[in-house]
């Protein structure tokens, strides 16, 4: 079925064992639109965005990119070229500097010359702030570098939406600032983004959109500055308020 | 002992070269090996896991000694002939390609998961992050263990001297039989064993230090 959507996630099931976790989620992202999902631990956030790009695979359910089904597509190594995906704990080759962390993909995946392949890394990593590491391997860095370096690595395939799995929760709360606030721009840019997070101040400042899950299903939609000071569920307001306690409205 | 050593020289230095010849051959071959039995266990299908789970508890079930006895004088009677070098040589492949096997995977499964989701992540299949993410990591890691397992494969190289292979050891033997000099040659035996020891330990170090990263 043609969509005019970028993503367009039908009635996503999943469940690990007898459990079910996701209970038949639907929703779309259009371009340049930045969606921020939020919710308790254990709602399967995480677990949709690892649907999109089946490193998990979906039980039931059915996700377009653009007009191309990912869901059955045989060659999902090149969907997943087209999604960009940033982790909690930010997955960079350990063997690799900040540089060849960017080059890999470029060389291996999209068969990029070594030239070139450099010369895209070092524009990304200025682009994040961090070309003075380019040089610097992981251990060398910093938890909010490391992060920094994992999101210029996403860019650098040149994909059409970038999805974020939690990916400031593995760092202090000094270093958060940093990733956050090159996310903010990503947006300002135009990138689409879909966010798992648990940092209200960005979710309300920057979403186009806020997706509040419980238990595997949404609960609400909508309008960030909506759900925040009017929302339709008693359960909105209760987490909401909740968790901007918690984290405080992020960002410095 | 210098005395015996200056005048064997010749028989002792070409016994060496037949030792690490045959060590370096077995212990690089049997690194392909190991490599290709590890990611066979690993990611391989029920099938080919059970069939590589099933050599290595075989070779690692038998002594060395039984399955070179097995390969020179067992398989003539097939048919399959070849010199004491050669089948050496091929029983230490096997043997150490089995133990490397386990080495890597080890060294392989405390790397895979997250890196090869991240490889995965950006477009790569799971064979070019096995290949370009996982392994690179991998065998840097193993090299304390293949350090190890050379210094083993040394060792056990002289047990080609009972099919006659003429390695050290063999040599060795044959001296001492001419000159009745048992406790010298032997100990200049063993003593050559211990300085080539000490210098690929050393050698394997520095490489160790060089592809470790930060």
């Amino acid at each position: 079925m043609p969509t005019k959507h970028l993503l367009k996630i039908e009635n996503l099931h999943h469940s690990f064992g007898e459990e079910e976790v996701l209970k038949g989620i639907s929703f779309s992202l259009d371009k340049g639109e930045t969606k921020v999902i939020v919710g308790p631990s254990g709602t399967g956030k995480s677990t949709i965005l690892n649907n999109i790009i089946r490193l998990v695979p979906p039980k039931k359910g059915k996700i377009y990119l653009e007009n191309t089904e990912i869901t059955s597509a045989k060659k999902i190594n090149e969907i997943r070229q087209q999604i960009g995906f940033v982790f909690q704990d930010f997955g960079l080759f350990n063997h690799l500097t900040a540089k060849g962390n960017i080059m890999i993909g470029l060389t291996k995946v999209k068969k990029m010359n070594k030239k070139e392949a450099e010369d895209l890394a070092l524009l990304e990593l200025d682009r994040v702030g961090l070309k003075e590491y380019a040089d610097s391997y992981p251990s060398q860095l910093s938890g909010g570098q490391k992060q920094r370096v994992g999101i210029a690595r996403a860019l650098a395939m040149q994909p059409k939406l970038i999805l974020f799995d939690e990916p400031t929760s593995s760092l202090d709360p000094e270093l958060t600032g940093e990733v956050l606030k090159v996310m903010r721009n990503l947006a300002e840019e135009g990138m689409t983004m879909l966010v798992v997070t648990h940092e209200m101040g960005f979710a309300r400042s920057v979403a186009d959109e806020l997706i509040f899950m419980e238990a595997g299903k949404i609960v609400e939609q909508g309008n960030p500055e909506k759900l925040f000071t009017d929302p339709d569920h008693q359960r909105t307001r209760e987490f909401l308020f909740q968790l901007t306690d918690l984290y405080g409205e992020g960002e410095n | 002992m210098l005395e015996i050593f200056m005048e064997y020289y010749p028989l002792f230095l070409s016994g060496l070269g037949v030792t690490v010849f045959v060590t370096l051959i077995s212990c690089s071959l049997g690194t392909v090996l190991g490599t290709f039995l590890a990611l066979g266990k690993i990611y391989g299908n029920k099938f080919v896991s059970a069939v590589v789970r099933t050599i290595i508890s075989i070779i690692r079930g038998t002594p060395l000694l039984v399955q070179l006895f097995i390969i020179y004088y067992g398989l003539p009677s097939w048919g399959i002939n070849m010199d004491p070098i050669t089948a050496a040589i091929i029983s230490f492949i096997i043997n150490s390609g089995v133990y490397q096997a386990e080495y890597l995977r080890g060294s392989i499964q405390s790397i895979s998961g997250s890196q090869l989701k991240a490889a995965q992540s950006i477009g790569m299949t799971k064979w070019q992050g096995i290949r370009h993410i996982v392994l690179p990591q991998a065998f840097r890691r193993v090299i304390p263990s293949w350090t190890n397992e050379f210094i083993y494969m040394i060792k056990y190289s002289s047990l080609a001297y009972v099919i006659g292979a003429r390695e050290l050891m063999t040599e060795g033997k044959l001296i001492a039989s001419r000159n009745y000099q048992f406790f010298d040659v032997y100990l200049v035996v063993a003593l050559i064993y211990l300085i080539v020891i000490i210098f690929f330990v050393a050698i394997f170090n520095r490489i160790e230090k060089k592809v470790t990263i930060p």
